[in-house]
């Protein structure tokens, strides 16, 4: 029945910055997949929506839901290699494979997103110095093009447009299953270690040790408070058992404004940097609140009020981070602006696993800012410059309203990529940053 | 994963098994280390869920490839399943068709249409099956009927009055088989967000396959009688039920 059925519904994304009509096509039956779709009415992959900006969004237009392509294909418990749908969530990955000693190889800090969003937006995790991004660890995915066609690419076979793929913002077709290389784990327990830190030149000097020793380091950091922060390291830990099951609570409205404003925003930072100066040294804890904290909030987003936020995510090369990040934080602490998520970590030194791959060596700092009009606008104009000086990039999957000037200058292959999108796949930002 | 309450693997057998709710329990079942046999119509989607339900745990799982309205080739197909691994613990019944209400009542043919893959199918299979069981004595029959079933209404009594059928089939075959030890369960899903309902506006009455599987399996853990899921279709059923006819008629439900 799957694709049979057409419906209009409204459709937004985790940024909750708009919801537009969108043509609704679920596909569920992967042996009887078709797309009708072309360059006149194109479509685009929907998985869970958990992109922040318009990444996902085609309005007007057409959308295939990925979600009830959420069947398992195989799993090898001795090699770890998974085989499944496009519409899995990572969560079921996890559920399933941790009781046998197997863990996602990257993640992002939500396990709420489908294994085809995660491919097609390339995503990185805490480990990056260590792993790379997600794409890293896809060995092979199946591919339906707008014409009709099915097409199985791996390291071998059309590598290329594998590839273009990995981070291909789900332009080059859409991604039916794929192939995955998990690693290994002792059990549901990280040994991690939470050192506060003040000033941008402890943080470099913290990373730099952690990535010897830690496959895991990320850090927080109070943006309205000079560079103060809270710098967790942590790698996967030895014993088995279970974990207790994370606690979720569901923020089940929203609110009439945003709860985020700067008086809000001061009582939070002081109270999260002085909770964990307490806090400070070794601890163990779960998997799930350590890679997954605002997982235990369902519908958080929600806290930003009806105008929804923005997630401001960059990156700055190495050769400028030492400079950059420090003028991308005081720009930030003088619009008075900000969030309470603001995390700060190291890219280390790998070849990108996707042409428009989001990751480089270098420094990357994100932040959510509600969204408030033409102020928030204006500041991110003055952090775009800082960024685009340095040489650096915004996250696609964050990202609503970059211009097609910063994109092309932060993605030297786009050129190359080009040739591999499908006709017939389309969306918002597309049309913003690719012109169609 | 063993199932502690069965020290060999359970044996489940799934009819229509790639319904979204049957697909749903299925899993639950996997995950509990079952034994699973499929049966449904087409074979490729059978295989695309067995494989899915192997990584999820299941000790074995098994298809059988049958159009449910070939009644001729019943008899046949179920002996095998029922033979596979000697008698089956759990049979869930969940195939169904949503007709089109308004087509359907311009068209004997779309409203008999119904009736066979409603109910018609359903008699056969449950007048086959209950009689092994019976034979068995122990098990428990699901059969997914509708809240629909329980007063015809404008909106949907082509589906309903099928649903019905198989309500009241379901209702004496549990009489029947009740000093036998097997249980009987009629279950009366709500608004279920399936590809059956992919249709329809979606709003706060609407639920998920993965709640109501999880109702649905519970229920065939313990329950005899009838279960409605979510649970919040009783009371509005038991409302629908005793509206006054001079009230009904004039609603739009």
């Amino acid at each position: 029945m799957g694709g049979a059925v057409t419906i209009w519904s409204d459709v937004g994304s985790w940024g909750g910055l708009q919801r537009s009509a969108h043509r609704i096509e679920p596909l569920s039956d992967r042996t009887r997949l078709s797309l009708r779709a072309g360059a006149a009415s194109p479509g685009l992959a929907y998985g869970n929506g958990r992109s922040y900006g318009d990444v996902c969004l085609n309005p007007g237009g057409l959308l295939w839901k990925t979600r009830n392509l959420d069947r398992f294909i195989s799993f090898d418990p001795a090699t770890g290699q998974l085989e499944c749908e496009a519409g899995v969530l990572l969560d079921e990955i996890i559920a399933m494979v941790l009781p046998q000693g197997w863990f996602l190889p990257v993640t992002p800090g939500t396990r709420f997103v489908t294994v085809g969003g995660a491919i097609a937006n390339d995503v990185h995790g805490k480990n990056h110095h260590h792993a790379g991004s997600f794409g890293e660890h896809v060995l092979a995915l199946s591919l339906l093009r707008s014409d009709g066609q099915r097409l199985e690419c791996n390291g071998t076979q059309q590598a290329d447009l594998l590839r273009a793929s990995i981070g291909g913002l789900g332009l080059t077709g859409v991604i039916v299953s794929a192939k995955l290389q998990l690693r290994r784990v002792g059990g549901p327990w990280l040994d991690t270690e939470t050192t506060v830190f003040d000033g941008l030149d402890a943080f470099f000097a913290l990373s730099g040790a952690a990535e010897q020793g830690c496959e895991y380091n990320v850090a927080w950091i109070d943006c309205l408070h000079g560079s103060r922060g809270v710098f967790f390291r942590a790698n996967h830990g030895a014993g088995g058992g279970t974990a207790p099951p994370q606690r979720q609570r569901d923020l089940r409205f929203t609110p009439p404004l945003s709860l985020i404003n700067t008086a809000s925003l001061r009582l939070f930072n002081a109270a999260y940097f002085r909770c964990h100066a307490a806090r400070q040294g070794a601890s163990r804890q779960a998997w799930a609140p350590f890679f997954y904290p605002l997982d235990g909030i369902l519908h958080w987003n929600r806290i930003y009020g009806p105008q929804g936020f923005y997630q401001y995510q960059c990156v700055i090369p190495r050769a400028a981070e030492r400079s950059a990040t420090p003028e991308l934080l005081a720009a930030i602490s003088a619009s008075g602006m900000g969030s309470f998520l603001a995390v700060l970590k190291t890219f280390g030194t790998r070849e990108p696993a996707g042409l428009l791959s989001f990751p480089m060596a270098g420094t990357t700092l994100a932040l959510d800012f509600p969204h408030q009009g033409e102020r928030t606008l204006a500041l991110f104009e003055r952090l775009d410059a800082i960024v685009v000086a340095a040489g650096g990039r915004l996250y696609p999957a964050k990202d609503a309203r970059m211009s097609r000037a910063m994109f092309e200058s932060g993605q030297p292959r786009l050129a190359e990529f080009l040739p591999y999108r499908d006709p017939g796949m389309s969306s918002a930002m597309s049309r913003r940053l690719l012109g169609s | 994963m063993k199932d502690p309450m069965h020290p060999t693997p359970l044996r489940v057998l799934i009819i229509g098994a790639t319904s979204a709710i049957a697909g749903a329990v299925a899993r639950r079942y996997a995950a509990r280390g079952a034994r699973l046999a499929l049966l449904g119509r087409r074979e490729d989607a059978l295989q695309a869920n067995a494989a899915d339900l192997r990584v999820r745990g299941a000790a074995e799982v098994a298809i059988d490839v049958l159009d449910l309205l070939d009644t001729e080739r019943h008899a046949e197909v179920l002996e095998r399943a029922w033979d596979r691994w000697g008698g089956i613990d759990v049979l869930l019944l969940a195939h169904g068709v949503l007709p089109e209400q308004h087509a359907a009542e311009l068209s004997v043919g779309l409203t008999l249409a119904s009736f066979d893959s409603n109910a018609r199918s359903v008699l056969a299979l449950l007048t086959d099956l209950a009689t092994r069981f019976e034979r068995q004595g122990c098990g428990v029959i699901g059969v997914i009927s509708s809240p629909a079933a329980q007063r015809g209404r404008a909106s949907n009594y082509v589906y309903g009055a099928a649903k019905a059928a198989v309500s009241n089939f379901c209702s004496g075959l549990r009489h029947r088989l009740f000093s036998k030890g097997v249980r009987v369960l009629t279950i009366l899903p709500g608004f279920v967000d399936t590809p059956m309902t992919a249709g329809f506006a979606k709003g706060p009455l609407w639920a998920t396959p993965e709640l109501v599987a999880r109702d649905i399996e519970r229920a065939l853990d313990s329950k005899n009688g009838t279960l409605y899921t979510p649970w919040f279709w009783r009371p509005i059923m038991t409302l629908v039920i005793h509206l006054p006819q001079a009230l009904f008629l004039r609603s739009k439900l």
